[in-house]
């Protein structure tokens, strides 16, 4: 395995400090909203959390073109790499969703056209590791992965438009939102400045972690082809 | 909630989302670190192997 890359090193690092930076903007910086209280302020990580998950998922699919049109299994690596960090954020938007909900909504669930795009596309994505673990042939599952990411992608827009389609009580923080919506709030221009900047941190949190987990990818695949090697 | 005079008090609430956020991340990079360590070790036992034969 090749030593890890200075600038992939230095990443690792802005990240961690990104991160620091994005908490204490959410938790100290930003001040309290009037209505909901400090429970607001765990909308900073779930829009974060929610854009990177949206990202990768989107990511995936793209790869997953890439792959079907040159055969390359390298695209499928990167492929993984992709749904499994977006899995993992999107997790944690939707848990900090429903901490939100409860105090606001006074539920942690509901069946709200958001909410439930959004447990839908987690379950598209996990079912795509659990479907991926019983094909035995690389090139194959490799193919499946591809068009299953294709497909699976077109939930994302579903997801995101949600809350301006149907009638829904998720609040829209851009754009015009549903009648129905509860526990939208104006941002002020230091909640603004949180907000962004959470975008900005995760956004390279995310390409940080990607480019770490797409070499653990091919560490392993190089891993692979040596025991067959040995074995034989 | 919207005829609350006063701010209501739901800072436990944020305390356990940042929490739970906080905790899945650090699980999922310790994931990603002990995987990258265990390949390592049997990429350099396989090349011993290798070497070997």
């Amino acid at each position: 395995m090749q030593k890890k890359p200075t600038t992939l090193l230095a990443l690792d690092i802005i990240s961690l400090i990104l991160l620091g930076v994005s908490t204490y903007l959410a938790l100290v910086f930003a001040p309290t909203e009037a209505v909901m209280g400090e429970v607001q302020r765990v909308f900073y990580f779930h829009v974060a959390t929610a854009w990177v998950g949206m990202l990768g998922f989107i990511a995936a699919g793209v790869s997953g073109i890439v792959y079907l049109r040159t055969g390359d299994l390298k695209w499928d690596r990167v492929e993984m790499a992709a749904v499994e960090i977006s899995l993992v954020f999107f997790f944690i938007t939707i848990v900090l969703g429903s901490i939100w909900a409860r105090p606001v909504w006074n539920t942690w669930w509901t069946w709200d056209p958001r909410l439930t795009t959004a447990a839908i596309t987690e379950l598209i994505y996990i079912a795509y590791f659990m479907l991926r673990q019983g094909i035995e042939d690389p090139d194959r599952r490799a193919r499946f992965g591809a068009v299953y990411t294709l497909i699976g992608a077109v939930s994302v827009p579903i997801t995101f438009m949600a809350i301006r389609l149907f009638r829904t009580i998720h609040p829209v923080v851009i754009g015009t939102e549903s009648a129905e919506a509860q526990g939208g709030f104006n941002m002020t221009s230091d909640m603004k400045l949180a907000f962004f900047f959470a975008l900005f941190a995760f956004t390279v949190i995310f390409i940080d972690l990607f480019w770490n987990r797409i070499r653990m990818g091919t560490l392993a695949d190089k891993v692979e082809q040596l025991k067959l090697k040995v074995m034989q | 909630m919207l005829f609350l005079e006063t701010t209501p008090d739901t800072s436990q609430y944020m305390i356990a989302g940042y929490a739970i956020a906080f905790g899945v991340m650090f699980i999922y990079v310790a994931s990603l670190f002990i995987r990258s360590r265990n390949l390592k070790r049997d990429m350099s036992m396989l090349e011993e192997m290798d070497k070997d034969k």
